[in-house]
């Protein structure tokens, strides 16, 4: 018999939580053997591709199919009028509005879905998009949200009661026709009464420019039905699967047990892949009418142009304190875009998502905030990039408003800050706009951070790089961006988040094999976090089996138990928590097989690592391997036999992650080209599950808030054209544009969390952007700038100098 | 994205490519690398019945240094000029540039027959042979001529090729003296905000030539004599940089697209110009 | 279409027949027609590398060439690279320093950097992120990526020295 191995090296075999497990998915992909929706080929498989209207506001006057569907190969053109007697012209979405799947006498955006071409390969299906002749009548275009809440033209008639009569929508009244809804939070007149009373009161308007999630693979679908059987398999590029069954069957009246929803490998998702998009209506119902399988996959232009954007919230802040800078009071009004329907991929009871954490790392006794959404002749989204519900929007808006209130007050910004944290002793936190943070500590890690950075010394360069500036011996400026943000993610608890009604708990089902391996299956889906890796190791240290010994598996809702869907970073809190749950139940009838076999009474034997010794006499065990075997063969008495579990869990609390983000940059004045040349990014996300991927989560939140802060977005014209619909003016930057990072980390777990992990994916990108863009901001403080808006390409740069009187 | 429907003609040699075009006119385009057409065809914002690939047309690519003359054919890539020691000894100012256009799969493809002759003011070769003062080749049914590239472009994708006519070669007579490509951008993959091309002589702290073109900032590239003029006889001190820029932003007419607005560009022409300056001037 | 033209393509070595129309785009050659569907579509216009394979000794750009276009050539994709009992170091690589994410960029980009290394067996950092500036990545925020192809150079380095 080999050497005993000791505690540490049987933990070590496990591969368990906290180690550097290379990623199991990796070798498919980079074999070029993944298996994404284009790369699903059925038989008899037909290619759908859609009509799409080039005016952003216009009247259908009609639409003629005749020398499309005379092409050969073309086997159906679909209009609303076809879909109109099945209840498929309309679909809801999931914010409570209702969305045209194909143009019903108007469309509302440009590159809406007027009629959807069914054919026999892709080629023929574009051809036949050309030959569709659709007469339109244009209509006036909105594209300002302020100006359309003053407009007459009427957007969406469709909303509108008996003469001119503006019925309530799904969150409550509507002031003009072209709005969506108010949502209000916390304490209005108390707030305007403490900035009334205020030493100091900074004043802004913060605009979050519109741009995309934008995953290198674009949405799309395959739909395939079985006539014979009456089932409906449903391939896609789905965040969400079981909630996509649930809404295909009720919006289809196919019965739920008849749908297999399945999101194979997904190349990103971003949050533009949460939702339901018409082309997976009209997949669905070109399946149905052809009895063949029919693809429908987006191209870049229709993905950037139709498919879920994010952010375009204008938000006026106001932000009160002492004289010494202790913060009394946060008022914020949010004007949101929403576009022709509001699509928002938002929990039901959140119009505007968390934006009520608006109050950030902060300390603000008295705060309140209101969201007006509005419809514009703009695309349809308002999805969560890369962010929990809008808090990416909320993080810059309160870092934003730190870094004004900075300046109102001649006070340095990271000392501000500090003083005004709340406390690691006031956690749990109850904010002023209704959260209840559930631990921090927040002067750690900012004192960290600021000491890796030599902050002092960086203020001292940059005070002289002013100087050399002003004596004429540099064109360069040099940006200092700060950043403490506090996210909220993981939702979330069912008693106040839901989608179209649906809890947001999520789920994983285990069975352990008789020799000691298991598969695991949850109700997420990794878009490349990873998942099958990372729960693996939560399970290895659960259970007491390799996390090499455990198949995770998610997708498909034929297999995987219901659950909500992978985005707003709640994969690891809320189905990471059921995993670890559905392994203590694993574990608890593990126990009882253990003291079974050993003949000793349950609670005299307890776990360890990977098997249950008897209390006081470790060598006396029966490994978790050993156990797996008894459950499938032995007969115990009072016990069923064998291995398996099931958690449905349901979150007490979101998670807090925050972290402390230092960038540092220079800027050309002249040509407004940004170089950055350190960014220091320390996270908490509580339990670090595997840092090898928590790393990589960073670089990629990271790059991803650089583009966001630097040039990305989605740009219309007046007339409601979109000015960036291809990845050349689409920023994405490339390697060659992004820096190295460093990044850090503390270690605050979460109380309540079955592990204490509190998820990270979208850290990055939330603290992400405002320090990138009070990097910019930054530079130009001492030329008395107070805010200028993203992003920050090189000609707003240059007229932001301009406006300073920078170029002589 | 898919393109429509063509005919396809790989011709052996310049006859059969020639014959096609004469053919069926302005229904025919030749296709050399393809990174500009193919991408213009996908988005169905050229139609091409004809399409007329150029790739076994014998002659038509390669390098050659003869004395002081450069001769590149049309099909030879701008990979092939990054790589060519010959050249980059030449002329350097070529690799320079051409480590500036697009990315690196682009440039195994693109090439300068047709950066120079599709006439998109995006592209960085016109300007660069402006700069160079050099000649296009082009052939015809009635033979073979030559164009000054500083008489080549008349509007936005409007050149002085006839449309049965093919662009087959880019000579130049090997530059002396500094050289300096500028580009601003906003990424790799991206067409210039503002480029300038500068070559320039100097005989004892006396700038004896000077030639400058801009790309990107008018409808077409844009040799500015004046720019160059106002260098000549002088030894590059401030006042004349600044009547070089001065003159250079009277030649150039940029629009507004999500690069900025046109003042911004006009500013940034006049800071890239000046930096393309002061680096030839140093290589000098 | 009646225009088909016969093509023969040698791709990963075996060589390939077929008729199709000239229009049709490599990429869906390789993916639909051979079901090499590992590089991938990403953006159409020439910009994401998704696509990228290697074609006569070029890395290219398969969304932008026509099948015409390709007919004699001889391609590589990352099903040519390494397979799964012998893996390209570069595969090795990326799995080892985490060079991916969600696997969509990582056949394009194993394919360019593979083509990188050839021409430049010794890349400093900066010629691997200018060599590697026509391949987005979503995901990874190109660290790890650089990291990965730095790693496969030096062990491809210490391989070759190690034979002589």
């Amino acid at each position: 018999m080999n050497k005993e191995l000791t505690r540490e090296e049987r933990a070590d075999a496990l591969g368990g939580m906290g180690c550097k497990r290379k990623r199991v998915e990796d070798a498919r992909f980079t074999q070029g053997k993944g298996n994404y929706v284009d790369d699903i080929k059925l038989p008899g498989m037909l290619h759908g591709d859609f009509v799409r209207s080039p005016y952003a506001h216009a009247r259908i006057v009609s639409i003629n199919a005749e020398a499309a569907l005379a092409l050969d190969g073309v086997i159906a053109v679909l209009t609303a009028e076809d879909l109109a007697p099945l209840g498929l012209h309309w679909m809801p979405t999931l914010a409570g509005d209702k969305q045209m799947v194909l143009a019903d006498g108007k469309v509302l955006f440009q590159g809406q879905e007027v009629a959807f071409v069914v054919a026999k390969d892709r080629y023929i299906a574009a051809d036949a998009v050309e030959l569709v002749e659709v007469e339109y009548e244009e209509l006036p275009v909105l594209t300002d949200p302020h100006a359309a809440l003053e407009s007459d033209v009427v957007l969406r008639e469709d909303l509108m009661g008996e003469g001119g009569s503006i019925p309530d929508g799904a969150h409550g009244p509507r002031k003009h026709p072209n709005h969506i809804f108010t949502w209000e939070v916390g304490e209005k007149d108390a707030t305007e009464q403490v900035m009334g009373e205020a030493d100091v009161v900074a004043e802004e308007m913060v605009y979050y420019h519109r741009t995309h999630p934008c995953p290198l693979e674009t949405c799309g679908c395959v739909a395939s039905m079985d006539k014979v059987n009456g089932k409906l398999t449903l391939h896609g590029t789905f965040q969400a699967p079981h909630a996509i069954r649930t809404v295909v069957s009720l919006i289809s009246g196919i019965e739920e047990h008849n749908i297999r929803v399945i999101s194979p490998d997904i190349g990103g998702g971003f949050g533009n892949k949460v939702g339901a998009y018409p082309g997976y209506v009209c997949s669905v119902v070109a399946s149905i009418v052809t009895g063949v399988p029919v693809k429908w996959v987006e191209d870049r232009m229709e993905n950037l142009m139709t498919t879920a954007f994010a952010r375009d919230y204008w938000m006026r802040g106001k932000i009160s304190a002492t004289k010494e800078g202790k913060i009394t009071g946060l008022w914020c009004h949010t004007t949101a875009d929403h576009g022709g329907f509001d699509a928002c991929a938002d929990p039901t009871k959140f119009p505007a998502g968390f934006m009520n954490i608006c109050t950030g790392s902060y300390d603000i006794p008295t705060a309140y905030l209101a969201v007006d959404g509005v419809y514009t002749n703009k695309a349809p989204g308002g999805v969560s990039y890369r962010c929990s519900f809008r808090v990416t929007e909320a993080a810059y808006f309160i870092e934003r408003m730190i870094e004004v209130l900075a300046i109102e007050l001649n006070m340095d910004a990271a000392e501000l800050r500090r003083i005004n944290f709340i406390k690691k002793e006031q956690f749990p936190y109850q904010s002023a706009l209704g959260w209840e943070y559930d631990s921090g500590d927040y002067h750690t890690a900012w004192d960290k951070a600021l000491k890796a950075v030599d902050y002092e010394g960086l203020r001292a360069e940059q005070a002289q790089r002013v100087e050399d500036f002003k004596a004429g011996k540099t064109r360069k400026l040099m940006g200092i961006g700060l950043t403490h943000f506090t996210e909220i993610v993981g939702a979330g608890p069912v008693k106040n988040c839901d989608i179209l009604g649906l809890g947001m708990f999520d789920s994983c089902e285990i069975r352990i094999h008789p020799t000691g391996s298991a598969i695991a299956r949850l109700g997420t889906i990794s878009q490349g976090q990873g998942h099958a890796t990372t729960f693996a190791q939560i399970l290895a240290t659960e259970i007491g089996l390799p996390a090499d010994s455990i198949t995770i598996e998610e997708g498909d809702t034929d297999t995987a138990p219901y659950g909500l869907g992978t985005y707003g970073s709640r994969s690891t809190p809320v189905a990471g928590a059921a995993t670890a749950m559905a392994g203590r139940k694993i574990r608890a009838k593990a126990q009882m097989i253990a003291a079974y076999l050993l003949e000793v009474h349950d609670d005299d034997v307890e776990f360890d690592v990977d098997r249950f010794v008897v209390k006081g006499a470790p060598e006396k065990f029966k490994t978790m391997k050993e156990i797996a075997f008894a459950a499938y063969n032995q007969a115990i008495p009072g016990i069923e036999p064998g291995l398996e579990a099931v958690s449905y869990y349901d979150p007490p609390n979101m998670t807090y992650p925050f972290g402390a983000y230092v960038c540092v940059m220079d800027i050309d004045v002249d040509t407004g080209v940004t170089d950055i040349r350190r960014f220091y990014a320390l996270d908490d996300c509580g339990t670090r599950i595997n840092p090898m991927i928590i790393e990589g989560q960073v670089h990629g939140g990271l790059t991803e808030a650089l583009a966001v802060a630097l040039g990305q977005e989605i740009a219309y014209d007046e007339m409601g054209n979109v000015k960036t619909g291809t990845l050349m003016d689409f920023f994405l930057p490339t390697a060659w544009e992004v820096p190295n990072y460093e990044t850090d980390h503390t270690v605050t777990p979460s109380p309540h969390h079955p592990i204490g992990a509190k998820g990270v994916g979208e850290s990055p990108h939330v603290g992400g952007v405002p320090c990138f863009s009070n990097a910019v901001n930054d530079a130009f403080r001492a030329f008395g700038l107070r805010h200028t808006h993203m992003p920050h390409d090189h000609w707003r740069i240059w007229k932001t100098a301009n406006e300073l009187g920078l170029h002589g | 994205m898919i393109p429509a429907a063509f005919e396809y003609y790989r011709p052996k040699d310049l006859e059969g490519a020639l014959s096609v075009l004469e053919e069926h006119g302005d229904d025919a385009r030749v296709l050399a690398g393809g990174h500009s057409l193919i991408p213009m065809m996908k988005l169905r914002m050229a139609e091409v019945p004809h399409l007329i690939d150029l790739q076994d047309v014998d002659g038509l690519s390669g390098i050659s240094i003869e004395g002081n003359t450069i001769r590149i054919g049309a099909m030879t890539t701008q990979h092939d000029i990054i790589n060519d020691v010959q050249l980059a000894s030449a002329a350097p100012i070529m690799r320079e540039a051409s480590l500036q256009i697009a990315d690196p799969q682009v440039r195994y493809m693109g090439t300068v027959g047709g950066n120079v002759a599709n006439g998109d003011p995006g592209n960085d070769m016109p300007g660069l042979m402006q700069c160079l003062d050099a000649t296009f080749t082009l052939v015809g049914p009635e033979g073979e001529r030559e164009v000054a590239a500083r008489d080549f472009y008349e509007a936005a994708y409007m050149t002085d090729r006839e449309d049965d006519e093919i662009l087959t070669a880019v000579s130049f007579e090997a530059p002396s003296g500094g050289y300096a490509y500028e580009k601003q951008k906003r990424k790799i993959g991206d067409y210039a905000t503002a480029a300038a091309a500068v070559l320039l002589t100097k005989e004892g702290g006396t700038c004896t030539a000077a030639s400058i073109a801009m790309t990107n900032l008018s409808d077409t590239p844009v040799h500015s004599d004046a720019a160059g003029a106002a260098l000549v006889g002088t030894s590059l001190d401030d006042a004349a940089v600044k009547a070089a820029v001065d003159a250079m932003l009277g030649d150039i007419d940029p629009t507004q697209d999500n690069r900025g607005p046109i003042e911004f560009k006009r500013h940034a022409a006049a800071v890239i110009l000046r930096r393309a300056i002061e680096n030839a001037w140093a290589r000098a | 279409m009646s225009n088909k033209k016969h093509i023969t393509l040698t791709v990963n070595g075996e060589e390939q027949e077929f008729l199709a129309e000239p229009r049709e785009l490599l990429i869906h050659t390789l993916r639909e027609r051979l079901r090499k569907t590992g590089p991938h579509i990403g953006c159409e216009t020439s910009h994401c590398g998704a696509c990228t394979v290697t074609m006569n000794g070029k890395s290219v750009k398969s969304c932008t060439v026509f099948v015409a276009q390709a007919d004699g050539a001889e391609i590589t994709t990352i099903e040519g690279l390494g397979n799964p009992d012998s893996l390209h170091v570069l595969q090795e690589a990326f799995k080892e320093h985490h060079g991916l994410q969600c696997g969509f960029c990582t056949p394009g980009m194993i394919t360019r950097a593979s083509k990188l290394l050839e021409e430049n067996p010794n890349p400093t950092e900066e010629e691997v992120r200018f060599g590697m500036a026509g391949n987005l990545c979503r995901c990874t925020g190109y660290q790890n990526i650089v990291k990965s192809i730095l790693a496969a150079a030096a062990e491809m380095n210490s391989a070759k020295e190690a034979a002589q």
